[in-house]
């Protein structure tokens, strides 16, 4: 990556993560049952694991998209759902929710880009609106996001009018405007033609090795969870099966489950 | 047939009141189907129970009752309104509680993804709304407002009840000097017939605005 295009990425000390008996309920299903993990400032986590074992749960838990029932989520010193009044721990209002969001950023597997609005417009809106960048600010980092994401052609395009590597390459660009210090990846090349799917793996790995991201990635493509990650979890059932380095977790699972999970999606 | 012809400017007059009435009409209605219809989406069950109110109350109204309301029963507990100021509240908060319905309806149906999308990137509630989920609203809710400020333009016609001059108002006075039943009412029916149409072409011309905006159009080439 030419240097150039690294001074787009969110640079400066990223929190670590905690989890602490995090309960999570849909109904009478508890997806999360007293999860208890963490994540180091600027570690890269992968979360590896069947469906619906709770893994894109702890993402959305992360982004605010869902309520958790019990238990405390740390984003560095500050817990994310909770607030400190008069000593005491108390729902986060919308107010701290939103000061904690300005730290997370998050991709997910449907673009989810803003079908009003051109490339370009995606990338700045919220840095002009929420963060209050100036017009010719919010352009100058988006125009060089594009760069490096390598749709730099595309500024004035309409979304629906890309392909869907390209809409994911604008949809990273549009998260990394915002400058998060943590992002969360979730089965980002999973609605993707196949073709299309190594491209935006290597420029996820890329981003991830040229800055600081605390970087959470929920996947099923084990060579892109290799590529990324300092460490895998292995997760069935809400719980953490197994964890190690991607060589460990890929070449030697002591757990059979997890022997049992490679094999079957390796076999695909 | 001459004769009626021959009252041209009153039918005019007429059929000027009547677009009056369906301007005024709309707008109000717009801003009501607005502010009730955001209610009912609302997070706060209080404020959704404000705009159900609002609309079974309205919508379950006759246009005409209401207007006697604004016109005859209110003056007496002394409310007094301008018969233009009645037909104009009467329509407004009769559309008005049909479009609050549209405008819900439009909101609730944007994808969960767009809203989720606007958490990530910490839009405030009101930005969201405003930025991301309301202009795509919009082109939901394009073809039925134009159906009702159309619905809204006919049911203009029982204003002629409480004295006001529109198009019905002015054909029945052609109708009574002249005796032209048949050509009258033929006239405004083609009239009504017109305005309708004018309205329609108005609504396309908004909705390919808003298809080009979301891209569900090829761009002039």
């Amino acid at each position: 990556m030419p240097p150039t295009e690294k001074k787009a990425l969110p640079a400066g000390q990223a929190p670590g993560l905690k989890f602490e008996k995090v309960v999570k309920r849909f109904g009478a299903n508890a997806v999360l049952r007293e999860l208890d993990f963490a994540v180091a400032p600027g570690e890269r986590v992968t979360l590896i694991g069947p469906s619906g074992s709770g893994k894109t749960t702890i993402l959305r838990l992360l982004m605010t998209l869902e309520r958790p029932d019990g238990g405390l989520i740390w984003i560095g010193d500050d817990t994310l759902w909770h607030r400190e009044r008069g000593g005491k721990r108390v729902p986060a209002n919308q107010k701290h929710l939103h000061e904690m969001r300005k730290q997370v950023g998050m991709v997910f597997q449907q673009f989810n880009l803003f079908p009003n609005m051109s490339v370009l417009r995606n990338l700045t809106e919220a840095p002009v609106r929420v963060l209050g960048l100036s017009r010719d600010e919010a352009v100058e980092r988006a125009t060089s996001l594009l760069d490096l994401v390598g749709l730099a052609d595309k500024a004035d395009a309409h979304p629906t009018r890309l392909s869907g590597g390209q809409q994911q390459r604008v949809a990273i660009a549009r998260a990394l405007a915002m400058q998060p210090k943590v992002l969360l990846l979730d089965e980002v090349t999973s609605a993707l033609d196949p073709e299309l799917v190594v491209g935006v793996q290597d420029l996820l790995r890329d981003i991830a090795r040229e800055s600081d991201l605390t970087l959470l990635c929920v996947t099923h493509e084990m060579r892109f969870a290799r590529d990324i990650s300092d460490r895998v979890l292995m997760f069935d059932q809400g719980q953490i099966v197994e964890q190690g380095p991607p060589d460990q977790i890929f070449n030697e699972p002591t757990e059979q489950r997890t022997r049992d999970f490679l094999q079957a999606v390796l076999a695909t | 047939m001459s004769d009626v012809l021959d009252a041209y400017p009153q039918l005019l007059r007429g059929a000027w009141t009547t677009v009056q009435l369906t301007v005024y009409g709309s707008v109000l209605a717009l801003v009501l189907a607005l502010v009730f219809g955001l209610a009912g989406t609302a997070r706060s069950a209080w404020v959704r129970a404000v705009g159900r109110v609002y609309v079974e109350f309205f919508r379950g109204m006759a246009t005409l009752v209401l207007m006697y309301w604004f016109f005859y029963a209110l003056p007496l507990v002394g409310f007094r309104f301008t018969p233009m100021a009645a037909a104009v509240l009467s329509l407004g908060l009769n559309i008005g509680a049909y479009g609050a319905e549209v405008v819900r309806g439009a909101v609730r149906a944007v994808p969960k993804a767009q809203y989720e999308a606007t958490v990530a990137l910490n839009f405030t509630p009101v930005q969201r709304m405003r930025r991301v989920i309301l202009p795509q609203a919009v082109a939901l809710m394009l073809p039925p407002f134009g159906n009702l400020v159309i619905e809204l333009m006919k049911g203009s016609a029982v204003v002629s009840l409480i004295t006001i001059g529109d198009l019905t108002f002015r054909a029945k006075q052609i109708q009574n000097a002249t005796g032209e039943t048949l050509w009258t009412y033929v006239a405004i029916l083609l009239i009504y017939f017109v305005i309708a149409q004018a309205l329609q072409s108005l609504v396309r011309l908004a909705e390919r605005r808003v298809d080009r905006m979301l891209g569900r159009r090829a761009e002039a080439t």
